[in-house]
């Protein structure tokens, strides 16, 4: 792990937010990208109803350290591996010199499926009611920039 | 913003250290004009004059996940169980006006609703439910016109006409772009539709309730009372504007728009509301436009208690304010209720969660006494203000947006959903909301006190387990739907849809004929997409 001594107000780390799917409760992906930008991050947020391989596209494009993803409809579980396999195929994740990109999701994710979402390479699982806090600090601590 | 030597309701209005009753009356308050009696002009203490002495709310738990068979079991369940009306949660692509078998429906089909293709879905749906007996609320917005038609169809199919059926469709688009956000057209066309719908019903369906204008969906998105109190009354008035503009009389159309509020913590606001939101359309049907009937003033309601307000810390402590939650709606005087599952922070809820939710509604009914009298804390002075206050604020909102419309609410709500205002606003309380519950400011129990309690969590509780065999089922049933139809016929009904879209007729009759020929949801949703384009969320944050 990098040391948070990389992030400086010069360099901060970047953060893609995104739904994926129909879904459209996006009142906690909006907090979330509105207190990680006052905690001095820069915020790209995708929107909703795109696919994992547009978020994967704009990843790369936008040269991002982290990608967050919010689900509320219970697909967790689907979407995901594809997130993580098209993370690895634009590149992001894997065989990568500067290191994976961060990939955390967040959303109405029952505590049984935090190991399942871990073990498919998901590097935070943040439920419903995770004060903003807490994952201003997770990207803090385990963001390599 | 520090609130604890200083207190507001949730929605920040500030609150004295007492009220007297001496107060009521004062600031130009004029009971007489202000209250009124129940069930009479302004409505603020009730739609009907004896209230639930009358009849009872309506227990409507709002139901659905996987197939229509699986809901279709789900209903039975709660109808053997104490409930009254039915209610209709629909998946993410059909909410949106996708077939099951898009790309963009992986993993969400029948997860957070039933899922329906078809015509047939529907009919399976309601099968052997008395649907003379139970009254059905279809909760779909732009999409309604095919779902409700799908309904028709199914309803003609049973025998039984369309003057007999009584039921809700949600069918309030504008909420759509800043409140569900499960739209599938952009506001122009969506506002087109719901005023089809409007219209075809007052002529054909006329005891049906053509648009539940709704505010819960606002609030859930992060809004506080004040703002879901001032959007929902504004998407009313972009609706009657709308069908005015196409010539219908108001007091022809106007009996038949109920509306649907969320219930939050704030107790005494939130009776407050439901007060001032009566009285509210009560004065701006009657005299902004020209309503003569009382039915068409008076404002009937449907409420369910806000999930957001549900955590996943102590989950059993959720019973506990859905309860409060609840009580709110019934002293507030709701129509009809649901109230939300205790598990609701986990998963869609449980049968066993289902079953205290009603039995909170049934305690509420037959054990407190409550719903003895109809507006029992009217006239007390705490609650008399805060309806005035919440009244005053909500209306300084509407004003701004009449503005944006130059006198016009109709082009006001197009612009200021259009422009990301009324999105912007939310974000802001949403924010502010978070904020407080983050700083403690704002005490949530087990969650930012000093009773959290980390290992407290589902523990033993038995969550809803969804099969996701579900979705490979839904989607043979949708190629096997595709195989057995005519082609022809449904060509025919897509093509009959594009026509009279394109000559801005009134599109139900199309939808009709091509739902009964086979043609599904996305198909036809899929069309109007092509005609009148999509609509991308601008991301406001």
């Amino acid at each position: 792990m990098t040391s948070q001594a990389h992030q400086t107000p010069a360099n901060p780390p970047r953060v893609l937010l995104a739904k994926l799917g129909l879904d459209g409760h996006d009142r906690g992906v909006k907090v979330i990208a509105r207190a990680l930008r006052d905690a001095g991050m820069e915020v790209v947020y995708l929107g909703m109803r795109v696919t994992a391989d547009q978020v994967a596209a704009a990843a790369a494009q936008e040269d991002v350290d982290v990608v967050g993803i919010s689900v509320l409809s219970g697909a967790h579980m689907r979407l995901m591996p594809r997130m993580v396999e098209a993370l690895e195929r634009h590149g992001l994740r894997g065989d990568r010199e500067s290191g994976d990109v961060m990939l955390l999701v967040g959303g109405t994710i029952p505590d049984t499926d935090v190991a399942g979402l871990k073990g498919m390479g998901v590097d935070g699982v943040f439920p419903v009611g995770t004060f903003t806090g807490e994952m201003v600090e997770f990207i803090r601590d385990n963001a390599k920039l | 913003m520090t609130v604890n030597d200083d207190y507001h309701t949730l929605s920040g209005i500030p609150i004295e250290p007492l009220y007297s009753p001496a107060q009521v009356g004062a600031d130009g308050f004029d009971p007489a004009a202000d209250l009124g009696k129940p069930g009479e002009f302004p409505f603020t203490r009730g739609a009907y004059p004896t209230m639930y002495r009358g009849r009872l709310w309506t227990r409507r738990q709002i139901a659905g996940f996987g197939t229509a068979r699986a809901t279709n079991e789900r209903y039975r369940f709660l109808l053997a169980h104490g409930q009254t009306g039915l209610s209709t949660d629909f998946d993410h692509p059909t909410l949106t006006g996708y077939d099951s078998d898009h790309e963009l429906a992986e993993g969400e089909v029948g997860r957070l609703g039933v899922a329906i293709d078809t015509a047939a879905d529907m009919g399976e749906l309601f099968d052997g439910i008395p649907l003379d007996q139970a009254s059905v609320s279809l909760t779909i917005n732009h999409p309604a016109i095919v779902l409700l038609a799908m309904f028709l169809h199914t309803a003609e199919k049973r025998g039984m006409p369309w003057e007999s059926l009584r039921g809700t469709v949600q069918n309030d688009s504008l909420k759509e772009f800043h409140g569900q956000k499960t739209f599938a057209l952009p506001p122009g066309p969506a506002l087109k539709l719901t005023t089809d719908v409007l219209e075809f019903c007052t002529k054909h369906v006329p005891n049906w309730y053509t648009i539940s204008i709704s505010g819960y969906h606002t609030r859930e998105a992060g809004s506080d009372a004040i703002q879901e109190l001032a959007f929902t009354i504004a998407q009313g008035m972009a609706y009657v504007e709308s069908a005015q503009r196409r010539g219908l009389a108001v007091d022809s159309f106007a009996p038949r728009l109920s509306h649907f509020f969320g219930v939050h913590n704030d107790f005494f606001e939130e009776i407050a509301k439901f007060r001032a939101a009566r009285r509210m359309w009560a004065r701006l049907m009657r005299d902004r436009y020209g309503a003569t009937r009382p039915e068409s003033m008076r404002m009937r309601f449907h409420t369910q208690t806000l999930g957001s307000t549900l955590v996943r810390q102590d989950p059993l402590n959720n019973i506990l304010r859905g309860g409060l939650q609840a009580l709110a709606a019934v002293l507030g005087g709701t129509q009809s209720l649901h109230v939300s599952g205790y598990d609701e922070a986990y998963d869609i809820p449980s049968e066993g969660a289902m079953r205290i939710s009603l039995a909170t509604q049934m305690i509420l009914a037959h054990e407190s006494g409550v719903a003895a009298t109809p507006d029992p804390l009217g006239g007390s002075a705490y609650l008399e203000t805060l309806t005035n206050r919440l009244e005053e604020a909500a209306m300084a909102y509407i004003k701004r947006i009449d503005g944006m419309g130059n006198g016009s609410m109709l082009d006001g709500m197009l612009e200021a959903v259009g422009s990301g205002y009324i999105e912007s606003e939310i974000a802001q309380a949403s924010y502010r909301y978070q904020q407080r519950v983050e700083s403690g400011d704002y005490t949530i129990v087990g969650v930012n006190d000093e009773y959290r309690d980390e290992a407290a969590s589902a523990g033993s509780l038995e969550l809803f387990e969804f099969d996701y065999a579900e979705e490979e089922r839904q989607i043979e049933r949708l190629t096997t739907a595709r195989q057995s139809r005519s082609e022809k016929a449904a060509a025919d009904g897509l093509r009959e849809i594009v026509n009279t879209a394109r000559a801005d007729g009134n599109l139900m009759p199309a939808i009709l004929t091509a739902v009964g020929a086979g043609v599904t949801e996305g198909e036809i949703m899929g069309a109007l997409r092509d005609e009148w384009g999509e609509y991308v969320d601008p991301g406001v944050f």
